[in-house]
C-alpha cells in the first residue's frame, strides 16, 4: 500500500506532461480524421476515448498527483479528452451526412418494380349494396328483419291476400318444393318477411329485409330466377302515403345522390292497396329519349323511368291475417331491386355478370360497392 | 291487352293533338301500365294501293311455284307482278307496293327483272307491310272493299297507334275497349258514352225455329247463362276490312265473320262469348260440373281428362266446352255452320282459375273469367254480337233463352276523409265523391260518411282500402307530398348480422372474392363428391319444377356450386383462384303432403304457425371458399405460392378467430376431401365443417388444376359461440422466458395432439407455444418425424427463476413422452 503523494515528482506521472497529452491528442485526432465510415469511427472512438484509451489512462493518474499538481493536470488532460471528443462529433456528423449521401443512395432500389402482394379479395357488390341500403334504414332507427328462402306457402302467399286460385299466385312464377300441394315454395318475394315480422315484433314494426328471392324466369342480360331485394315495412299508427313516398325519396337520395327524380305509379298488388309501382327518372337520357327515335336510351329502353320496385299501405286484410287491429293500426311497405339498384347505380349493364362468379367482376369492386 | 287509338277514339272524344304515347302517359298515371305506343305500319314509306288480280300465269320451271300476275292498280295498264303466295286467286283483290314505296327494313320496291319477268311492284303480306304478324300468304281483301288503285294504307289502317297495356289481375274490366275508353275518359275529364248503353237495334225474334234451350246446374259457379240462337247466316260472307284491322291491332287473328264478330265484342265490351254449331247440339246447353270419367277434346285437339271439379258446358251426351276457357271440337263452327247457338255467361272467377291451372290451359275467355268480368253483361254483349250476325252475316235472329240468380248489391261504407287519411293530404270530399262517380260507382253521402256500390264491372272493388286507392289514383300519386315517419329508436345491427358482415370482410381481406352461385344442385354433384349413401346432406328438399331437370334439388352445401363458379372462372383463363361464398343451405326434408293451412281472417294460432315452420327444411348459414392455382403469383421475386390445403385451415381459423370462437382442428374424413389431407372444423366436439385438399376425383369432376383446396363450416354454429360481449384481457409485464424444444415422435402423431400435451405439461407458466419446424429424414429414425416447438413462459407477478423454468420445460417434455416422444 501506498502512501498519498506529498511531494511533486514529475518522474512518477510523466504521462501527465502537457507534451504527452499533446501527442496523444495529435494521434488520436489523426485517427479520427483517418476513420472513413461509421464503423472506423467507432473503433477509433474507443481507442481514443474508449475506457482505455490514453487519454482515459491518464485521466485516471490524476488522483495519484500531489494536490499542488492536480489542478493542473486536471485542466490540461479535460481540455485534451473535450478536444478528441468534438473531434469525433464532427467526424460522426461528416461520415452520416456522407453515409447519407453516398452508402444509402447506393442502396437505392426501383420502388416501381411490382413487389409481391397478397392482394385483397372482394365482396360481391350485390351483398355490399344490400349493407349500404340497410344501413340507409338503420339510421332512421329501423331494424333488420330476417327469414327463411325455402318459405310456407302460407306466408309467402296466403297471408299476403293471394288466394290459392287468384290470378296473382300466376303473376310470380314459383318455384315449388317437392310438390306443387307440399305448402313449401321457394320465396318469389322478400315479403313473407312481413308476416313473420308482423307475427313476431311488437308494435309499432319498422324493419327493412334484404334478402335473396326466387322466380321461375330464365336467366338473360335483364332477368335471373334467383336474385335480390330489400323489403321494408311500416306498421304504426297514422301512416300515410307521403310518409312512404318521403321514406322512397330518403332513400333513393342515399342510393343515387341528390337531384333524383323518383316517381309513384298506380300498380296492383295483393298485399298492398293503394299500391303503386316506384320508378326512377333515368339518369341516362333524363326523359329525352322517349319518343326520339333518333336518340335511344339503352338505360331506360327510350321509356323515360325505370323501374324500381314495388309499394303501396298494407292491405288491411294483410293486417287481419297477422292479428293487427287494422282500424287503430295502418302500414307501408315496399320491395326494391337490389340488382335493378346495381345496375342504375353502378352501371352494369347485364345481369349474368352478377350470377356466373366471374372474379373481374367482383374484383373491380372491391370491398364495396 | 293491345288496343288501337282509333278505336279509343271511337269511343271517347280525345283532343285530336294528343297522340299515342300522349294517351299512354295519360293512361299510366291512372295505373294501367301501357308498355309500348306502337305505330301501325311502322316503317312504310310511300304508297301501298288496292289491287285487283286480273290474270296469273303459273310458272313451274322454277324450285318453287312462281306466279305471274297481272293486276289492276288503278291506272291505265294492269302491273305485272311476281308473286311467291298462293292463297289468292284471279278477281281478289290485293295490297300492292308499287315500285319506290319504301317497306319496313329499309327495303325499298324497285321495278326489276325475276323470274323471267319484270316485276313492277310487290304483293304484299300483313308483316312485310309491318302492320302485323301474319305472314302465312298475302293479305286478301274483301270483295267491294276498295277501287283497285284505292290509297291501300287507309283500308288497313296504317299509321293508327296500338298501345300494349299490361293489364293487372285486379283490373279485369281493362281488358276490353270499353273499360280503357272509361280510363281514358277519365283522365281527360271527358264525358262517357259507355256503349253498353247504346241503344239495342236486335230485331225481335223471327219465332221460326225455337231458341235453343240452356240451364245452369251449378249456380254458384255460373250464375248466369244465356244462349241466343241466330240461323241462315252465310258462312262464304268475308269478315269487313275494319273488324280485321281492329282484331289484327288487338293481336287476334281474323278466322271467319261469326268468329270474328265474337271476339270483336269481346274486345269491346270484355264479356267473352262462344259459338256453337247449333245443329250440333243435343237438347238443352247446360253449364255444370264434369261427371267422374269424362273426357273432352277442345277445339285445340287436345282430348282431356276431366275433373268433377271442372265446370263444362253439356248437352244431353255429355261436356261440349270447358266454361270460360275453350270449347269442344264437336260443337265448333266451321266453314259450312249456317246456325249458331250463342253463349254468354258469367262464370266465377276461381272456378275458371283452378280449371285453367289444372289443365295448363288459358285462353282470352279465360283470361278475363279469373279476373271477374262485369256480372250483368252477358245478354247485353251477346245482343251486341247478335246484332252484327244479322247485319254482317245475313242471320235471322230467333231468340234467347236464360237463366240467372239473384245477385248481391254489395255497398262499402267509408268515412268519407278516408282517402285524405291515408294519403296524407288535402282531398275535398266532393272530389272523393267525384273520383268514385267517375269509375262508375254510386255514392250516397251522409254526414261524414259514404255509402258506396262500386259498378258491377268492378268486382275488384270490395274494401274501403280500394275505393282510397282509386280516389288517390285519380287524385294523381304525383300530388302526394313527401313526409318522413318517426320510428321509435332502433337497435342497430343484430350480432349476428354484424358477424356475417365481418366474416365476408375478414375473407375479403384475406384475398378471397365472393361469388354468390344459385343453390340448385344435384344427385349428380353429391356422387361427384363423393358423399356416402348414407350422408345426411344427400336428404334436401326436391324442386316440383325446377329450371332443370339436371339440377332438381337445394343444395346441402355449398362447395358444389361453388365448385362450379371455379370451374367457369378455369374456363375464362384464371387459374389461379380464391373464391368464397356466404349463404342459406337446405338440409332435411320439406312440406308435406297436407300442409296446414291457416286461414286469413284472424292471427294463426301459435300451433299453427309452428306447424307451418316444421314444414321448412333447416337452412343454416354456411360460409365456403375454394382455392385453385397459386395464392400468389409468380414475378421477379420468386415463383408464385400456390395455395395449399393450410390456406383453407387458415382460412376457417381466421374466420373463427374474427368472431372470438375456439375453433379446433383434426384430422378428418371427409370423402371429398383428400383423405390424409383433410381437416375436421370442431366446436364443443362437434364437427361443424371440413378443410384442405380436395379429392382428386372431386378436382377432375370439376375440371379443376390439380390439388385444388375448400373449406365449409356451419357459420351459424359459429356465430352462436361467439361472444357478445369481449371481456378485457389481463396480462403480465413481466419479462418473458424462452425455450426451444425439438421433440422425435412417430410418423402418425399429429403436431396437434403434441401441442395439447405440451400445453397441459407446461403448466400456468406457458403463455404460448408455436411450432417451428418440422423435420423428416436422416436425423431421425425411420417412421418418425422431428417437431420443433418454440416455448413462451411468463409469470403474471414475478420474473421467472431459473429453476421454474427448467420445472416448466421438463413438465412439457414429460407430457411429451407420454406420446411417445423423445427429445432430440
Amino acid at each position: 500500500m501506498s502512501g498519498p503523494n506529498t511531494e511533486f515528482d514529475p518522474k512518477q506521472v510523466a504521462a501527465l506532461d502537457a507534451q504527452a497529452i499533446e501527442s496523444m491528442v495529435a494521434e488520436a485526432l489523426a485517427g479520427i480524421a483517418e476513420a472513413s465510415n461509421l464503423d472506423e469511427l467507432k473503433a477509433a472512438k474507443t481507442a481514443y476515448a474508449g475506457d482505455r484509451s490514453p487519454l482515459a489512462l491518464a485521466n485516471r493518474e490524476i488522483g495519484a498527483l500531489p494536490p499542488a499538481a492536480k489542478a493542473d493536470a486536471g485542466k490540461r488532460v479535460g481540455q485534451a479528452r473535450a478536444q478528441v471528443k468534438k473531434a469525433l462529433e464532427d467526424r460522426e456528423q461528416i461520415l452520416i451526412a456522407e453515409r447519407d449521401a453516398q452508402v444509402l443512395q447506393a442502396e437505392a432500389v426501383d420502388v416501381t418494380l411490382p413487389v409481391q402482394r397478397n392482394p385483397i379479395g372482394g365482396r360481391h357488390p350485390l351483398t355490399t349494396l344490400m349493407e349500404r341500403m340497410a344501413d340507409v334504414f338503420i339510421s332512421m332507427g329501423y331494424d333488420i328483419a330476417e327469414g327463411p328462402e325455402a318459405e310456407a306457402e302460407w306466408a309467402n302467399f296466403d297471408a299476403l291476400n293471394v288466394p290459392p286460385d287468384h290470378p296473382a299466385r300466376t303473376m310470380q312464377d314459383t318455384f315449388y318444393v317437392e310438390s306443387p300441394d307440399s305448402g313449401v315454395v321457394l320465396r318469389t318475394q322478400t315479403s313473407p318477411i312481413q308476416i313473420r315480422a308482423m307475427l313476431e315484433r311488437e308494435l309499432p314494426i319498422y324493419v327493412v329485409a334484404p334478402g335473396r328471392v326466387y322466380r321461375t324466369d330464365e336467366l338473360d342480360a335483364t332477368h335471373t330466377p334467383v336474385f335480390h331485394q330489400i323489403e321494408g315495412l311500416a306498421v304504426d299508427e297514422g301512416l300515410t302515403m307521403a310518409d312512404l313516398k318521403g321514406t322512397l325519396d330518403h332513400l333513393a337520395t342515399q342510393m343515387f345522390g341528390e337531384g333524383i327524380v323518383t316517381r309513384l305509379r298506380p300498380s296492383y298488388f295483393p298485399f298492398t292497396e293503394p299500391s303503386a309501382e316506384v320508378d326512377l327518372e333515368c339518369f341516362v337520357c333524363r326523359g329525352a329519349s322517349v319518343g326520339d327515335p333518333n336518340n335511344p336510351c339503352r338505360t331506360c329502353g327510350s321509356e323515360g323511368w325505370i323501374e324500381w320496385g314495388g309499394c303501396g299501405m298494407v292491405n288491411p286484410r294483410v293486417l287481419t291475417a297477422v292479428g293487427i287491429d287494422n282500424q287503430k293500426y295502418r302500414g307501408f311497405a315496399f320491395g326494391m331491386g337490389i340488382e335493378r339498384t346495381l345496375m342504375f347505380r353502378n352501371g352494369v349493364t347485364d345481369m349474368r355478370d352478377m350470377v356466373e362468379g366471374d372474379i373481374r367482376f367482383t374484383r373491380a369492386f372491391g370491398v364495396d360497392a | 291487352m293491345r288496343i288501337s287509338t282509333s278505336w279509343i277514339r271511337d269511343l271517347v272524344a280525345v283532343p285530336e293533338d294528343q297522340t299515342g304515347r300522349d294517351i299512354a302517359e295519360r293512361l299510366i298515371d291512372a295505373g294501367l301500365e301501357v308498355e309500348t305506343v306502337e305505330l301501325v305500319g311502322a316503317g312504310l314509306d310511300g304508297p301501298i294501293v288496292v289491287g285487283k288480280v286480273l290474270q296469273i300465269e303459273e310458272l313451274t320451271e322454277f324450285k318453287k311455284p312462281i306466279r305471274w300476275c297481272q293486276v289492276d292498280i288503278g291506272g291505265t295498264e294492269p302491273s305485272g307482278i311476281i308473286c311467291g303466295a298462293r292463297n289468292f286467286a284471279e278477281g281478289d283483290l290485293v295490297v300492292v307496293a308499287p315500285p319506290g314505296t319504301t317497306l319496313p327494313g329499309d327495303f325499298t320496291i324497285t321495278a326489276r327483272e325475276t323470274y323471267g319477268h319484270i316485276s313492277n311492284g310487290m304483293i304484299c303480306s300483313e308483316r312485310e307491310l309491318g302492320l302485323g304478324e301474319d305472314h302465312a300468304g298475302i293479305i286478301v281483301l274483301a270483295p267491294e272493299t276498295a277501287e283497285p288503285g284505292a290509297d291501300a294504307s287507309k283500308v288497313l289502317g296504317a299509321g293508327d297507334e296500338v298501345l300494349d297495356i299490361a293489364i293487372t289481375p285486379d283490373r279485369g274490366y281493362a281488358l276490353s275497349a270499353r273499360g280503357i275508353a272509361r280510363e281514358v275518359a277519365i283522365a281527360y275529364g271527358l264525358d262517357y258514352h259507355d256503349p253498353v248503353e247504346n241503344p239495342e237495334t236486335l230485331p225481335g225474334p223471327a219465332d221460326e225455329r225455337a231458341p235453343a234451350h240452356c240451364a245452369s246446374d251449378d249456380l254458384e259457379a255460373c250464375p248466369l247463362f244465356t244462349l241466343r240462337t241466330i240461323t241462315g247466316i252465310d258462312p262464304s260472307i268475308p269478315t269487313p276490312q275494319w273488324i280485321v284491322n281492329r282484331l289484327r291491332d288487338s293481336g287476334m287473328r281474323s278466322v271467319s265473320l261469326a268468329v270474328d264478330i265474337t271476339n270483336y265484342v269481346m274486345l269491346e265490351l270484355g264479356q267473352p262469348l262462344h259459338a256453337f254449331d247449333l245443329d250440333s247440339l243435343q237438347g238443352t246447353v247446360r253449364a255444370g260440373r264434369a261427371q267422374p270419367g269424362e273426357k273432352l277434346e277442345t277445339i285445340d285437339h287436345v282430348e282431356r281428362e276431366l275433373s268433377t271439379d271442372d265446370l263444362t258446358i253439356r248437352d244431353d251426351r255429355g261436356p261440349i266446352g270447358l266454361a270460360g276457357t275453350m270449347g269442344g271440337a264437336d260443337t265448333e263452327i266451321g266453314d259450312e255452320t249456317t246456325n249458331i247457338a250463342l253463349e254468354a255467361a258469367y262464370f266465377a272467377p276461381d272456378v275458371v282459375a283452378r280449371m285453367g291451372r289444372r289443365h295448363k290451359l288459358t285462353s282470352e275467355a279465360s283470361r278475363r273469367f279469373e279476373r271477374g268480368i262485369d256480372r250483368t253483361l252477358a245478354p247485353i254483349a251477346s245482343a251486341r254480337a247478335s246484332e252484327l250476325l244479322v247485319e254482317l252475316a245475313g242471320g235471322t235472329y230467333q231468340g234467347m233463352t236464360a237463366v240467372e240468380a239473384p245477385m248481391d248489391e254489395r255497398a262499402i261504407e267509408i268515412p268519407t276523409d278516408l282517402p285524405a287519411q291515408v294519403a296524407g293530404m288535402d282531398i275535398a270530399a266532393a272530389t272523393t265523391v267525384a273520383k268514385l262517380t267517375a269509375v262508375g260507382c254510386t255514392v250516397e253521402q251522409s254526414d261524414d260518411r259514404l255509402s258506396v256500390t262500386p259498378p258491377t264491372w268492378r268486382p275488384d272493388l270490395t274494401d274501403p282500402a280500394d275505393l282510397v286507392e282509386e280516389v288517390v289514383r285519380l287524385v294523381g300519386y304525383e300530388s302526394l307530398p313527401s313526409t318522413l315517419p318517426t320510428a321509435p329508436a332502433g337497435h342497430g345491427l343484430t350480432h349476428a348480422q354484424r358477424l356475417r358482415r365481418r366474416v365476408g370482410t375478414v375473407l375479403a381481406a384475406r384475398g378471397l372474392i365472393e361469388v354468390l352461385t344459385y343453390p340448385f344442385t344435384s344427385e349428380a354433384d353429391a356422387n361427384a363428391l363423393r358423399w356416402n349413401d348414407d350422408d345426411p346432406r344427400r336428404i334436401s328438399p326436391r324442386l316440383a319444377n325446377p329450371l332443370s331437370d339436371e339440377q332438381p334439388l337445394l343444395r346441402a352445401a355449398i362447395l358444389p356450386t361453388l365448385l362450379t363458379a371455379a370451374q367457369r372462372n378455369v374456363g375464362r383463363g384464371f387459374d389461379d383462384l380464391a373464391l368464397f361464398e356466404l349463404g342459406s343451405v337446405f338440409l332435411g326434408a320439406a312440406g308435406s303432403k297436407a300442409p296446414p293451412r291457416p286461414g286469413v281472417t284472424q292471427r294463426p294460432s301459435d300451433a299453427d304457425w309452428q306447424a307451418l315452420e316444421g314444414l321448412l327444411p333447416d337452412q343454416p348459414m354456411h360460409v365456403a371458399a375454394v382455392w385453385t392455382g397459386d395464392r400468389t403469383a409468380k414475378n421477379w421475386q420468386g415463383s408464385g405460392e400456390p395455395a395449399t390445403w393450410a390456406d383453407a385451415i387458415a382460412t376457417a381459423q381466421d374466420i373463427a378467430d374474427a368472431l372470438g370462437v375456439d375453433l379446433t382442428v383434426e384430422q378428418g374424413a371427409d370423402p371429398a376431401f383428400h383423405p390424409g389431407r383433410c381437416a375436421q372444423l370442431m366446436i364443443d366436439n362437434a364437427i361443424i365443417g371440413h378443410a384442405g385438399e380436395l379429392h382428386p376425383s372431386v378436382i377432375e369432376a370439376w375440371g379443376l388444376p390439380a390439388r385444388a383446396c375448400a373449406m365449409e363450416l356451419d357459420l351459424d354454429v359459429l356465430m352462436q359461440r361467439a361472444p357478445l360481449v369481449h371481456p378485457a384481457p389481463d396480462f403480465s409485464s413481466h419479462p418473458v422466458a424462452k425455450e426451444d424444444i425439438a421433440l422425435v415422435v412417430a410418423e402418425n402423431v399429429t403436431a396437434a395432439q403434441l401441442e395439447q400435451v405440451i400445453r397441459e405439461g407446461a403448466g400456468e407458466l406457458l403463455e404460448d407455444v408455436t411450432l417451428f419446424d418440422v423435420y423428416t429424414g436422416d436425423q431421425v429414425p425411420e417412421g418418425h418425424k422431428s417437431l420443433a416447438f418454440a416455448l413462451r413462459f411468463r409469470a403474471p407477478d414475478r420474473t421467472l427463476a431459473a429453476e421454474e423454468i427448467a420445472a416448466a420445460r421438463q413438465g412439457a417434455i414429460a407430457a411429451a413422452e407420454g406420446l411417445g416422444a423423445r427429445l432430440r
